[in-house]
C-alpha cells in the first residue's frame, strides 16, 4: 500500500539557546504528493529541507499547520515511513543482513522470517553475496543500496531521501540513481526526495517543488512530463530535460550568486 | 605490518604518476623495504632489550655503585629465589593480583554503569557535573590512609582505591560516549518505533563499544598503582607491602622485584582487556589502521 502526503501551512521555528533569538526554518510552506508520486524537492542550502522530511517522519511537530499522511495528522514516528540520508546509517557492529533486519525487529516475526525478508530484499539490491559482510567492507555505492534495502524492507507507504547520492562518485551516482529509480517505480512506493542537484531532480522525479532561501517556503512546483521514470539515463538524454533544468536554475536565481 | 605495506602500495600510484616505471618493480619495492624494515626493527628491539640487561648486570660493579643502591641483575634473580622461599613471594604475588582484578572488575562495572545511567539523563548528567569533575580531579590514591583509618589494615582500603581509581575513567569515557552517539541513527531507530530502551541496547550500547575500551585500557594500568599504593600504605601482604618491607631492610633487590612483578602485572591486564577488545570490536580491524 502506498500513501499520499501533504503539508498544509507548515512554520517551523527553532529556539536557539545560545544567541537568544528563534531561527525560523520553514514558513508556511505547502505541497503535496499523491500515492506512488516520486516528488523532488530542490532548494539552497539551510532552506529546511531536511526539517521538512523530519517533521514528515515525525521527529518533531510542526511549529504551525500539520502534517498528513493519508489525510491523518501526524503526531509521531510511524513504522511505515521509510526513512534514508545522505549517511547509509548502517550500524557498523551489524553485518549486512542484520542491518537490513534492523527495521523488521519492531514488527511481529520470526527470526526465520525476517531473515528470508531481508534476504529477499539484499537479492533485489543485488547484494545478496554481500550479506555477511560488514559495512566498511563495502564501497560506498553498495552501503547506499544495502540502506536502501533497509529501508524498503520494512515495506514502507512512504519513503523520504534526503541527499541520497550526494556523497558518491558521479559514475556510481548515475548507476545507483537508476538502481534506485527502478526499485522505487516497481515498488510503487510514494517517495520525497531531497537534492541539491537539479538534474537528479528532473531526471528522477514525477514533480518538483523549489523552495527559497530561509526561511524557506515553496517559490515553484511543476510536473516534469519525461516519462519514463524508472529509467533516469534515458530521461536525462531527452532535449526537454534540459528545459526543466533550465526553469529550476533561473527560479533558484543560480546565475545571481557568486560562486 | 600489513598497513605499513598496504598504505605504501596505496601511495605507488601518485609517485608514479610522473615516471612511467613497470607496475610490478615499484610494487615489490615498497614491499621487500617494508618487510625488512621491520625485521631491523625487531633486531633493534631486541637488541636494546639485551644491552640494557648487560648494562645492569655489568655496569654497577664497574663504576664502584653499592648493591643497595643499584642491585645487578643476578643480584635480583637470586633475591628473586630468597622471596619465593623465605617471603611466600606467590602468596603476596596473588594477593596483589586478586586485588588488581577485584578492584579493577568492580570499578570497570560501577564506572560503565554510572556512566551510562548519566549518559540516559540528561539533567542528572549536568546536576552531577561538577562533583564528577571535583572528584575525578582529585588524586584518589590519597584516600589511601583514610580508608585504612576506617577499615583497618586487612584488604578492604586497597581494593578501595582501586576501585576508585578505575572508576573515572570509565565513567567518563562511557559517559562522553553516550553523549556523542549518532543523532541521526537514534532517529533512524526512532522512525522504526524503537522504545528508550530498545534504543539504548542496540544503538547506544554498541556505539559507546570503542570509548569503553579505552577507558577499560587505562584503568587496567591505573588498577595495578592503586593496588600498590594501597598495600604501600597499610598492610601486611601484596607487593606493595614487599616492596615497604624491602625498603626497611635496605634490601633494593626486593624493592626491584616487586616493582617488576607490579609492571607484570600491569601489562598482563593491559594486554588481557586489549585482547578482549580486539574480540569485541572486531568490525572496526578496517577502520582503526
Ligand atoms: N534542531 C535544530 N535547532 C536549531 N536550528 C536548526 C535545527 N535544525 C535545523 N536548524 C536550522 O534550520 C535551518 C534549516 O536546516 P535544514 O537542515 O532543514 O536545511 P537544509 O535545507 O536541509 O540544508 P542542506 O541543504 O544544507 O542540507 C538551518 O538554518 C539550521 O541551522
Ligand atoms: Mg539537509
Amino acid at each position: 500500500m502506498t500513501s499520499s502526503l501533504e503539508l498544509r501551512n507548515i512554520t517551523k521555528i527553532f529556539p536557539d539557546q545560545n544567541s537568544g533569538h528563534a531561527i525560523t526554518a520553514v514558513e508556511n510552506m505547502s505541497f503535496s504528493v499523491k500515492a506512488g508520486e516520486l516528488v523532488a524537492v530542490v532548494g539552497p542550502s539551510g532552506c529546511g529541507k531536511s526539517t521538512i522530511l523530519n517533521m514528515v517522519s515525525g521527529l518533531y511537530g510542526a511549529t504551525h499547520g500539520e502534517v498528513l499522511i493519508d489525510g491523518e495528522v501526524v503526531t509521531g514516528t510511524r513504522p511505515e515511513v521509510g526513512f534514508m540520508l545522505q549517511k547509509d546509517l548502517l550500524l557498523p557492529w551489524r553485518t549486512i543482513v542484520k542491518n537490513v533486519e534492523f527495521g523488521l525487529e519492531e514488527k511481529k516475526m520470526t527470526r526465520a522470517e525476517r531473515r528470508e525478508r531481508a534476504m529477499e530484499e539484499l537479492a533485489r539490491m543485488k547484494l545478496a553475496e554481500f550479506a555477511d559482510k560488514y559495512p566498511h567492507q563495502l564501497s560506498g555505492g553498495m552501503r547506499q543500496r544495502a540502506a536502501l534495502a533497509r529501508t524498503l524492507v520494512i515495506q514502507p507507504d512512504i519513503i523520504l531521501l534526503d541527499e541520497p547520492f550526494s556523497a558518491l562518485d558521479a559514475q556510481t551516482k548515475l548507476v545507483l540513481q537508476r538502481h534506485f529509480a527502478r526499485t522505487i517505480a516497481e515498488s510503487g512506493v510514494t517517495c520525497v526526495l531531497i537534492t541539491h542537484d537539479l538534474n537528479e531532480a528532473v531526471i528522477m522525479a514525477d514533480r518538483v517543488v523549489v523552495m527559497s532561501g530561509r526561511p524557506g517556503t515553496v517559490v515553484d512546483e511543476f510536473p516534469i512530463e519525461l516519462g519514463n521514470r524508472q529509467d533516469p539515463l534515458a530521461r536525462s538524454l531527452e532535449p526537454q530535460a534540459g528545459v526543466y533544468v533550465k526553469r529550476l536554475f533561473d527560479t533558484l536565481h543560480l546565475e545571481n550568486q557568486a560562486a | 605490518m600489513a598497513d605499513t605495506t598496504a598504505s605504501l602500495n596505496d601511495g605507488a600510484p601518485e609517485v608514479s604518476s610522473g615516471a612511467p616505471h613497470p607496475k610490478a618493480k615499484k610494487m615489490s619495492k615498497p614491499t621487500r623495504k617494508g618487510i625488512s624494515g621491520s625485521g631491523i626493527e625487531l633486531a633493534a628491539m631486541i637488541g636494546v632489550g639485551v644491552v640494557f640487561l648487560a648494562a645492569w648486570e655489568f655496569l654497577p660493579p664497574l663504576l664502584d655503585v653499592p648493591r643497595y643502591i643499584i642491585p645487578t641483575l643476578s643480584n635480583c634473580i637470586e633475591e628473586f629465589g630468597n622471596m619465593l622461599q623465605r617471603e611466600a613471594l606467590l602468596k603476596h604475588f596473588m594477593s596483589t593480583l586478586i586485588s588488581a582484578l577485584v578492584g579493577f572488575g568492580l570499578g570497570g562495572l560501577l564506572g560503565a554503569a554510572s556512566g551510562y545511567l548519566l549518559g540516559l539523563s540528561r539533567l542528572w548528567e549536568r546536576v552531577l557535573s561538577p562533583y564528577i569533575l571535583a572528584l575525578q580531579i582529585a588524586p584518589k590514591v590519597a584516600f589511601a590512609p583514610l580508608f585504612i583509618m576506617w577499615f583497618g589494615y586487612n584488604s578492604i582500603p586497597k581494593l578501595l582505591v582501586t576501585v576508585l581509581v578505575v572508576f573515572f575513567p570509565i565513567l567518563v569515557n562511557v559517559l562522553q560516549s553516550m553523549k556523542t552517539v549518532d543523532r541521526d541513527l537514534i532517529n533512524l531507530a526512532r522512525v522504526y518505533s524503537m522504545n528508550r530502551l530498545t534504543i539504548f541496547r542496540k544503538i547506544e550500547v554498541p556505539s559507546s563499544l570503542p570509548n569503553l575500551f579505552a577507558g577499560l585500557r587505562i584503568g587496567a594500568t591505573l588498577a595495578v598503582i592503586g593496588v600498590t599504593v594501597g598495600e604501600l600504605v597499610g598492610g601486611n601482604t601484596g607487593l606493595g607491602f614487599l616492596i615497604s618491607y624491602g625498603e626497611g631492610q635496605a634490601n633494593t633487590a626486593m624493592v626491584f622485584n616487586a616493582i617488576i612483578l607490579l609492571t607484570v602485572i600491569g601489562i598482563a591486564l593491559y594486554f588481557a582487556v586489549a585482547a578482549v577488545e580486539k574480540r569485541v570490536l572486531h568490525y572496526l580491524e578496517r577502520q582503526d589502521h
